[in-house]
């Protein structure tokens, strides 16, 4: 974070559609710092409700200040306990940190235990520190947009840092780290050979490496692993950023200071480079797809949509219709539809 | 697009909190797999933890319900902190606040009359207690 810390004051910035006048209770809240406004609103985008988006359209414009970090590695690794020593060491420059910690869903009930909290205790009573545990909801694809829109409101409300925590398996994840500014893989000690640091994944998508339980005695072989496969593709990495290798120990608390200084270098990195706005194309890019992506699916279930879409399913059946041109003539009434409900409003 | 405002399908978060000098934490294990099972979305924070930490932590994670578990005895002080905490973050009208472990009747009457929204003892069946969350956690809603 090269700035300096952010002032609480927020720029009076004109926001398209409102005044500071009809800004809603929710937006206010955000916007003064309020940690239960803030909440609420992430609540509201979690569920997808109207009143949710209405908020984060006013919020918007106001964010693209924070540096948003996504820190991933397999269960276990220590994910929880390293982004509360970073948190803790963040505090200690002066920097206020909001963090997203995301915990899977199960495939069964659709309920999770959320305990990421556990390990973040120390900062419950830090007004400098929001922490949100958040579910995956099952893998529909909806996880990513709901975690970057609760990023959006915490850069919103002003955090200078946000990280993202999410256990690094599956595209979903992949996805929302990649939504990141600056992606930490934690790896650990133990979990297979140097044929896994071979595979594509996650390993492949880091800006920063962490090596984390460095105070166990295998650590060694992995960092001299993950060093290996950094000289086959870190140096010839296009972009010009050198990848960093860090081992840490959380609980021992070596390698946090490294970690946070290797954040903040890359984040100017992002800036000088221009590697900053092609990432945050990138990002919008995947983005508006997804959400578009989304809006189709729900059209496609929605009562409404149910009469056209069971006809041309039945023309595909009968061979009158094939597929592609029947998903064509859908989106293309989908489409059709939204118009003509905004026109009645 | 129709927004169809459901509150009643989203999921149902629930705090589930150790609070004090108690270190038996089997039981909150049970009921918090129980709620998830149910397809609750749990937040577990651990033992130890202080009256302050629990309202800070349920204003951040917008739980509809916090449930606390005391097996110390020390619920006729705990408690009564929690809610003066609520007040004081002006959070008591949204969120259920449910006890549970070992209170006596007595007591559970007095901090019904507190604003402690319900007691569930140790011998509740997980099923029941599920039933009474959920239904907490609806009421809490509409009230809002």
């Amino acid at each position: 974070m090269p700035a300096g810390p952010r002032s609480k004051v927020m720029p009076s910035a004109s926001v398209p559609g409102s005044s500071p006048r009809e800004r809603s209770d929710l937006v206010a809240g955000v916007l003064d710092r309020k940690p239960s406004a803030t909440a609420r609103l992430i609540t509201a985008l979690e569920n997808n409700r109207e009143d949710g988006r209405a908020a984060l359209r006013e919020l918007y414009p106001l964010g693209g200040r924070a540096h948003i970090v996504g820190l991933t590695g397999a269960p276990g690794s220590g994910k929880s306990t390293l982004v509360a020593s970073l948190a803790r060491c963040l505090r200690k420059r002066g920097r206020t940190v909001a963090i997203i910690a995301v915990d899977p869903s199960s495939s069964l009930s659709g309920g999770a235990i959320l305990g990421d909290r556990i390990r973040m205790q120390e900062h419950a009573l830090d007004d400098g520190v929001f922490v949100r545990s958040m579910s995956t909801r099952g893998a529909l694809g909806g996880l990513s947009r709901a975690t970057v829109d609760a990023a959006c409101v915490l850069d919103a409300a002003g955090f200078d840092y946000v990280i993202i925590e999410t256990v690094g398996v599956g595209q979903a994840e992949i996805d929302i780290v990649r939504c990141a500014q600056t992606v930490v893989v934690v790896s650990v000690p133990g979990l297979g050979d140097d044929i896994q640091t071979l595979k594509a994944g996650l390993l492949e998508v880091a800006d920063i490496h962490v090596v984390n339980k460095a105070d166990r005695p295998d650590a060694d072989k992995t960092l001299a692993e993950l060093r290996m496969l950094l000289t086959l593709d870190g140096s010839s990495n296009s972009t010009g950023w050198r990848i960093p290798l860090i081992s840490t120990s959380a609980l021992a608390g070596s390698g946090i200071e490294e970690l946070a200084d290797d954040i903040d270098r890359h984040a100017t990195w992002l800036r000088e480079s221009g590697e900053l706005a092609r990432r945050e194309e990138a990002a919008a890019i995947a983005r508006v797809s997804a959400i578009a992506r989304d809006l189709i699916s729900t059209r496609l279930g929605s009562p409404a949509e149910r009469g056209g879409f069971v006809s041309l399913v039945h023309e595909v059946v009968d061979r009158t219709l094939d597929p592609h041109t029947a998903a064509q003539r859908l989106i293309v009434s989908g489409s059709d539809l939204t118009r003509s409900t905004e026109e009645r409003r | 697009m129709v927004d169809v405002v459901n509150r009643e399908s989203e999921p149902i978060r629930v705090l589930v909190a150790k609070v004090g000098l108690d270190g038996h934490d089997r039981g909150v294990k049970v009921v918090a797999r129980a709620l998830r099972d149910a397809g609750m979305e749990v937040i577990y924070t651990g033992l130890h933890r202080t009256p302050e930490e629990v309202v800070a932590t349920a204003i951040q994670e917008d739980v509809d319900v916090i449930g606390i578990s005391l097996l110390s005895g020390a619920h006729m002080t705990l408690f009564p902190q929690i809610i003066e905490l609520l007040k004081r973050h002006d959070a008591q009208d949204r969120h259920v606040l449910v006890g549970g472990g070992v209170i006596p009747e007595e007591d559970a009457a007095a901090l019904k009359k507190m604003g402690v929204h319900e007691i569930l003892g140790q011998d509740t069946p997980p099923a029941t207690l599920v039933e009474r969350v959920r239904e907490l956690a609806i009421a809490q809603r509409i009230r809002a």
